[in-house]
């Protein structure tokens, strides 16, 4: 018989016992419908994280101020202010070979006013490295220069979210004079958009040159930064440029062989390469709880062959005696036992393909489909109807057909 | 199949056939020695009561099973030792099976219950569906193609079951106890279809146990505790037709 007739003979089967069928399949069902749902929603999740880490800017390090403890009680990063703008000149100046660019970074919170609008914000005082770290192109205007950093120019670039609650839609911003604080400052440029980073709006925000925010809006005229932003010329330099950075501030800040650091230095790659071994691990963690279900699945499937063959054994005779041989007989129920595994799997798929829908739709997260882990599902289904429905068919293959044909 | 080899060597030539079947330490001989030979065309009944092998003898005639001794021609080769495959192969293309209790396939239809051995033979979807259609005319079933064995009565069930029988144009014909589920009016029926086709040169092997069924052959043989008996040949009398015209005329 070739596979075209026995897979008509199959589905002929299948047909004339469709509840039993379906009954059969509902293991299989489940199994693929919540794999496809988790693995979506995971994989989505997963993409997310990926592209939030990016969104943080490539291969960065930041350095922040280190804790200070006072008679053995941590003060926590940032209580010192032992981290200057010196510093990050020098990093800048003297490590080219690993740091694409270096960006000093300090924040205070602002109300800003444009007409009868107000906002609260915060504001970030740095250089104009900070765009090119952050990978911040600017949607309209111009970035601020060294000199406008040096004379503490009043000239600000907005965020999407900060344009949105201050001007009218349409209405010009470029070069329109709003209120920072006390400080009457001029738009010169407007963020491209980068939406949501870890819960953060990152267009909720507004630079201005690090000189105006820390002598004008602080009032400080400490050399102090909040923190140190860092480029690595690539993925490959960043573990070189942590080394360097580390090297160089510990010379610049005195620092004994011996003496805990004054700083410390974040490491985004290395952050990002944890978030991606968890999600592996959770990914390793849901491919048995697949395996696991399939095998559930396949159980089922392996019983009602069974019962099957048993009910089936006189048909089995009647097929042996018109000339049907065991191997005809065990191909036609495996191909039964994958069809049912098959179609359980494709049925699955559409059903978890629509609850992770839902749930993206419903609750807000992503989804993602992937084409390899929908047809691998749908495979490892397969291979699972081809397990359970081979010992059914096997002693369907085994009878004797004079003892097949006698059965009452 | 070769037609001048069928009229050379007889179609069945059996030679002390012997099955012995275990079932636990006891040996049954349920065959202990039978020789029969069947020539091509020929109508043979083989009648006797439960235990006397007949059932046995039309296995191995029918290449259900293999003698434990003694040898077994088929149309002149021997298949007595053929592997399991092997005769479903020859089943497939050289024997066709009646039974007493029709063993059609259940919710399937006519048609295709007839197709199902040619299925096996790997003809192609028209070819089957043409061969089935002349098959299930050729017993007066023509109209009923498409009906289940639940919607035919118990001697359209039969007429299906010999279409089946007949498709793959066999060399023989075996019928198991044929009318054993029908009433002697369809009885009557089954027996005229099994002497047509046999005057249209069929080979037809006949297991009963009711001697006035095995009295439509040409050749009855009577089995005894696994021998042969006797042989008699009922004076090419009784065609089926004829005493179904007579009992007509009787009723009316």
């Amino acid at each position: 018989m070739n596979p075209a007739a026995s897979l008509r003979t199959a589905l002929r089967a299948l047909r004339k016992n469709k509840l039993r069928s379906l009954l059969a399949m509902l293991g299989i069902v489940i199994a693929v419908a919540a794999v496809m749902a988790t693995v979506s929603i995971g994989q989505g999740a997963q993409a997310k994280v990926v592209q939030q880490w990016e969104s943080l800017g490539a291969n960065l390090l930041v350095v922040s101020p280190g804790s200070l403890a006072v008679r053995g009680v941590a003060t926590g990063s940032g209580a010192t202010q032992n981290l200057t703008r010196d510093d990050a000149t020098a990093i800048e100046r003297e490590l080219t070979s690993s740091v694409l660019a270096v960006a000093p970074v300090n924040k205070t919170p602002a109300q800003i006013v444009y007409g009868d609008q107000n906002w609260f914000t915060q504001v970030q005082g740095t250089t104009a490295a900070y765009l090119q770290i952050r990978d911040r192109p600017l949607a309209e205007g111009h970035a601020f220069g060294r000199e406008e950093d040096a004379s503490g120019a009043k000239v600000c670039i907005l965020g999407e979210t900060v344009v949105k609650k201050l001007f009218i839609p349409g209405a010009p911003v470029l070069g329109e004079q709003i209120r920072v604080k006390h400080v009457p400052c001029k738009v010169i440029g407007i963020l491209t958009s980068k939406g949501n980073a870890f819960g953060t709006d990152e267009d909720d925000t507004v630079l201005m040159p690090w000189s105006t925010v820390v002598r004008r809006l602080i009032g400080s005229q400490s050399d102090a930064v909040g923190k140190v932003m860092i480029s690595a010329r690539s993925s490959q330099h960043v573990a070189d440029a942590e080394r360097e950075v580390t090297a160089l501030l510990r010379q610049r800040h005195r620092l004994s062989d011996q003496a805990e650091p004054d700083f410390q230095i974040r490491n985004h790659v290395e952050m990002q390469d944890a978030a991606e071994k968890n999600a592996d691990t959770m990914a390793t963690l849901l491919e048995a709880v697949a395996a696991i279900s399939l095998i559930v699945g396949g159980i089922g499937i392996a019983n009602v062959m069974l019962v099957s063959v048993t009910e089936r054994t006189r048909e089995i005779g009647i097929r042996m005696a018109v000339g049907g041989r065991s191997r005809d007989i065990l191909f036609q129920f495996l191909t039964e036992a994958v069809v049912l595994a098959s179609a359980g799997g494709v049925i699955g798929l559409a059903l978890g393909i629509g609850a992770a829908q839902w749930m993206a739709v419903k609750s807000n997260w992503p989804t993602l489909l992937s084409p390899p882990v929908m047809l691998g599902t749908i495979l490892a289904a397969g291979l699972a109807g081809v397990i359970a429905g081979f010992y059914p068919a096997l002693r369907a293959s085994r009878l004797d057909p004079i003892e097949a044909l006698r059965f009452e | 199949m070769d037609r001048s080899r069928a009229d050379a060597a007889p179609v069945v030539e059996a030679r002390d056939l012997e099955k012995i079947y275990r079932i636990g330490d006891v040996e049954v001989r349920a065959l202990r020695g039978v020789s029969l030979s069947i020539a091509a065309g020929d109508f043979l009944a083989i009648i006797g009561s439960s235990g006397s092998g007949k059932s046995t003898f039309m296995n191995l005639v029918g290449c259900l099973d293999r003698p434990t001794r003694g040898t077994y021609l088929l149309n002149g080769r021997d298949v007595g030792k053929l592997s399991r495959d092997q005769l479903a192969r020859v089943r497939g293309q050289h024997i066709g099976f009646v039974f007493q209790g029709f063993n059609l396939l259940p919710r399937t239809s006519a048609l295709e219950n007839v197709e199902l051995p040619l299925l096996y033979q790997g003809v192609g979807a028209r070819d089957r569906h043409t061969r089935a259609a002349e098959a299930l005319e050729r017993v007066g079933l023509g109209d009923r193609l498409d009906h289940t064995a639940a919607q035919l009565s118990g001697g359209q069930q039969q007429r299906v079951a010999i279409a089946r029988a007949l498709v793959n144009r066999p060399s023989l014909l075996l019928a198991d106890e044929p009318t054993g589920n029908l009433d002697s009016q369809t009885s009557l029926e089954v027996m005229g279809v099994f002497q047509e086709l046999n005057q249209q040169g069929l080979t037809v092997l006949l297991v009963t146990h009711e001697a006035e069924i095995a009295g439509h052959a040409r050749r009855i043989v009577t089995f005894k505790d696994g021998l042969v008996l006797s042989e008699t040949s009922p004076s090419r009398g009784r065609l089926a037709c004829e005493q179904r015209s007579s009992r007509e005329e009787h009723s009316a």
